[in-house]
């Protein structure tokens, strides 16, 4: 324990008396006893060569060479051999009579303290902040010196506050003055989260009653603000689960809304798109591992075509036949969805098909302690790319104008020339094949089976139904509700019993206004 | 369109069926020896009892979907009550008999830590409070479903995907344990009833039997509605909702009463259906098995009872048939039996049965009504 302090003064000092030579520290190094070793370690931390960290990691693996005398060497992962004075590759042959430094559990933490001063100093800020971090969650008093001189040095703003805070939190753990204390925990309740929240929590029965009060307080704004956070994350998560939604309800928005076609086998369409994307990328991995990254990219358009291609066919084959009978329409596409279901499952198998996702879609975003991960964001902004690019389709397009005739007047669209049988298969196509775009993004969080489909269609229908059917600003109202009221109900009731309650209150919804939110007007509502 | 005596010849067909099923599965299987040709195997006794509880109901299905128009994809959650209720006897009957062999709790209970049965468990011990609640709470949801939507005037499409809704979420509620029903497992290993084993061959003959007489009174109970005044007024609201709420008929309350007189007989079917095959679990609430019941009632033939119920036992053999020849054909045949049946067999098998004039006559109506909704 001596020893250690006696390093870590060394550590600090180092700013003001550079440490011994550098072959000083390697013969130190290359001792037989570990107190020798041990102050060679904290010399090597404070030496300023700027292969002192690599060479540091080195020595914990036994890649770190030294024999009396003689330059110190270490070796990369890689098994190249660098000369730790100079930071060059070593000439070969020169690491002839070396030996590993000798570790035992004290160099090793020697070792990682030094590591940990290290970043402290380092010229990377995020990596500095990560040290402040590690300083902070550790809050061992021995590094107080090492931070001190971090913190003299330091420019950075955030990282600055950060080592701040971890001094503070050392301090509480010392027995400072009280003012300083209640100093301390000002500071560490500016961090908000759940690491200041137990160190508070943690502070000994026997702290003076001012810094027990300023505790307490602090506690209480923490929890305030992680509870509001919680709500602000509910409803992040709530709008990620509304997208989700809108994604796979905007294209029954158009079969069921716009169409009036009752389409069961909708879910089957979304479940083609993720194993289009399954198939995609399977084909890339084979013929084009370059192009991996942009998988999706090129999956997007082919699930569209190949979702919008059998919805096509379904239409000229089945649906034509039964307009003016959705009851009929409902059975048939019904029978269709367990056909393709079936038919997934005897070409592809029952289990789960890995669809990867592309390194720009891993990882996560940190906004003010909100955690939301990139796939997440990234589909909520493809949900609201695809509704606009639908709105632009149907308001702005030859297509879509000819849609809207058909849709509000059949016999009058008919007469002015608008082949309406060819309507109504684009029109369907158009809606299979935005399902398949979203079994894409489906396929970045859920598992792509044969059953895919089956765990959307309800809840499709539930979006179309509440937020008014033939209404696409409708479905995405209605999306967005259904996801952030399911999610905030979710803290209270669970999972399961929010998703029921949610269920239960559309159905009385639906009682109160059976045409949805925003129910269409007008004399062709009855058709 | 529908005969104004009780029963007519195809009733009667029907009913001797029936009543000839009730005299010989039995039979065969009870008084023949093992080795005799024609014997029925102990094992396919209640196979077929389990096929009489599904022709009851597609005949409750029927009832409310070819005479009232209310295509109700949620039937099978009453279905499921029914069977819960007599399940939940069941598993009092079990006693002491269980793993953890405690007298007062079944067995998912002392797992679940609890210390006493729940309020909603107590007095099914006592078979007539059971046999009640199969009437009651199926019969009670219906009600109070129905009293909402018919008389919102919710219909068509939107009743059918809320009728899905409900059940769907019936099926995530009885998924939870804290609902105290045996959660994912359901309800199972039930040992007997009235005191005797539900595996013997006499209980087993005995349920068939009762399977069978229960199917007949449904079907009565049908035709009586049916063919009364009242079922007239129900035909009518399926055929013109608005005209018949203009004549004066208070639409809702005709649409509530024969909805919850279906659920009733629904919730019967299951009842008998929990004994037979021996467990009641969460997947029964599940919507696809309402859509199937549709689709048995839509096979039979839509508004001819006797097709429903017919429907129901020919697809349920095709699946016991098909599921264990050619498991991966199974959903293909009932996917392409949907498709077939809508667009090529409006009327069902009955419809092929009767004569091919009639069925034009049919089709062609059908036409003229379904023209001016485009």
């Amino acid at each position: 324990m001596t020893l250690l302090r006696i390093l870590l003064c060394l550590v600090a000092l180092a700013g003001v008396a550079r440490a011994a030579e550098p072959q000083a520290i390697f013969d130190r190094l290359a001792s037989t006893k570990y107190d020798d070793i041990e102050a060679g370690v904290g010399d090597l931390a404070t030496s300023g060569l700027p292969a002192a960290a690599d060479a540091l990691s080195a020595a914990l693996d036994g890649r770190l060479l030294v024999a009396p005398g003689k330059p110190a060497l270490f070796k990369t992962p890689m098994g190249t051999t660098i000369d730790v004075a100079t930071n060059a590759p070593a000439a070969a042959g020169a690491d002839a009579g070396l030996k590993p430094v000798r570790v035992n559990n004290r160099i090793r933490r020697a070792v990682a303290t030094a590591i940990g001063t290290l970043t402290l100093m380092s010229p990377d800020a995020r990596a500095r902040l990560r040290a402040a971090e590690s300083v902070f969650r550790g809050r061992d008093p021995e590094t107080l010196p090492a931070l001190d001189k971090a913190l003299a040095a330091e420019k950075d703003e955030r990282v600055l506050a950060a080592m701040r805070r971890a001094k503070a939190a050392i301090t509480l753990t010392t027995d400072a003055p009280e003012a300083d204390k209640v100093a301390a925990v000002g500071l560490v309740a500016e961090r908000g989260d759940q690491d200041g929240l137990v160190l508070l929590r943690g502070l000994s029965e026997t702290a003076p009653a001012a810094v027990k009060s300023a505790a307490a307080s602090a506690i209480q704004a923490i929890e305030t603000r992680q509870a509001m956070l919680a709500r602000v994350q509910d409803v992040a998560y709530g709008v990620s689960l509304g997208s989700v939604l809108l994604l796979a309800a905007v294209g029954l928005a158009i079969t069921f809304g716009v169409m009036g076609v009752i389409n069961m086998a909708h879910g089957e369409m979304v479940m083609l798109g993720a194993y289009t994307t399954y198939l995609v990328q399977d084909l890339l991995r084979t013929f084009a591992p370059g192009l991996m990254e942009g998988s999706l990219a090129i999956a997007v358009p082919a699930a569209f075509l190949v979702a919008g291609a059998v919805g096509v066919a379904i239409e000229r084959l089945v649906i034509r036949h039964l307009y003016g009978r959705p009851l009929e329409t409902l059975l048939a596409t019904f029978g269709i969805s367990l056909m393709l279901q079936q038919a997934v499952r005897s070409i592809f198998g029952p289990s789960n098909r890995e669809v990867s996702t592309p390194d720009w879609l891993s990882g996560s975003l940190d906004l003010f302690g909100l955690t939301l991960t990139w796939n997440r964001v990234a589909i909520v902004l493809f949900a609201l790319a695809v509704f606009f690019a639908l709105q632009l389709v149907l308001k702005k397009t030859t297509l879509g104008l000819q849609v809207r005739a058909v849709t509000q007047n059949r016999r009058m669209a008919s007469s002015m020339g608008i082949r309406t049988d060819r309507i109504d298969a684009l029109t369907f196509g158009l809606g299979s094949g935005v399902a398949g775009m979203a079994g894409v993004a489906l396929s970045q969080i859920d598992n792509v089976s044969p059953n895919l489909g089956q765990g959307y269609i309800i809840d499709s229908f539930m979006v179309v139904v509440f937020g008014g059917v033939g209404n696409l600003w409708g479905t995405l109202v209605g999306a967005l509700t259904i996801g952030v009221a399911n999610k905030l109900l979710e803290p209270f009731a669970g999972a399961v019993l929010g998703k029921i309650i949610l269920l239960v209150m559309i159905i009385l919804f639906i009682q109160k206004r059976p045409r949805g939110l925003f129910a269409l007007k007008g004399r062709f509502v009855d058709a | 369109m529908t005969s104004t005596r009780l029963i007519d010849f195809k009733g009667y067909v029907f009913l001797a069926v029936l009543v000839a099923a009730v005299v010989i599965v039995p039979g065969l299987n009870l008084l023949l020896p093992a080795d005799n040709p024609f014997h029925i195997p102990s094992y396919l006794v209640p196979l077929l009892g389990k096929y009489l509880t599904y022709a009851l109901l597609a005949l409750a299905v029927d009832l409310v979907w070819g005479y009232c128009g209310i295509l109700s994809l949620g039937h099978g959650a009453f279905f499921a009550l029914g069977g819960y209720a007599i399940g939940m006897h069941l598993m009092r009957e079990i006693g002491p008999r269980g793993v953890y062999a405690n007298p007062e709790l079944p067995d998912f209970m002392v797992f679940l830590n609890l210390k006493e049965l729940p309020v909603w468990w107590w007095g099914f011990d006592f078979f007539p409070y059971a046999a009640l609640m199969v009437l009651l709470v199926p019969g009670a949801l219906a009600f109070v479903f129905g009293w909402f939507a018919f008389r919102s005037r919710v219909t068509g499409v939107y009743l059918s995907i809320i009728t899905q809704a409900l059940t769907f979420a019936l099926l995530l509620a009885f998924f939870r344990n804290d609902m105290i029903m045996g959660g994912n497992n359901g309800l199972t290993d039930f040992k007997d009833i009235f005191g005797i084993p539900l595996q013997t061959q006499g209980m087993r003959a005995s349920l068939f039997a009762l399977s069978a007489l229960a199917l007949g009174l449904g079907y009565l109970l049908c035709r009586y509605i049916v063919t009364s005044n009242f079922g007239k007024v129900l035909v009518a609201v399926r055929d013109q909702e608005s005209r018949t709420r203009f004549l004066g008929y208070k639409v809702e309350n005709y649409k509530l009463v024969v909805w919850v007189i279906s659920a009733m007989m629904a919730g019967v079917a299951g009842a008998l259906y929990v004994p037979q095959v021996g467990i009641i679990n969460p997947g029964e609430f599940s919507p696809a098995n309402s859509i199937e019941a549709v689709i048995w009632v839509a096979v039979g033939g839509r508004g001819t009872l006797v097709g429903a119920a017919l429907g129901a036992v020919l697809v349920n053999f095709a699946k016991t048939w098909l599921t264990g020849a050619f498991p991966e054909l199974w959903l293909f045949a009932l996917g392409g039996l949907f498709v077939v049946v809508t667009l090529f067999l409006p009327k069902g098998i009955m419809g092929l049965i009767g004569s091919m004039d009639s069925v034009k006559a049919w089709t062609t109506r059908r036409r003229a009504v379904a023209k001016p909704a485009e």
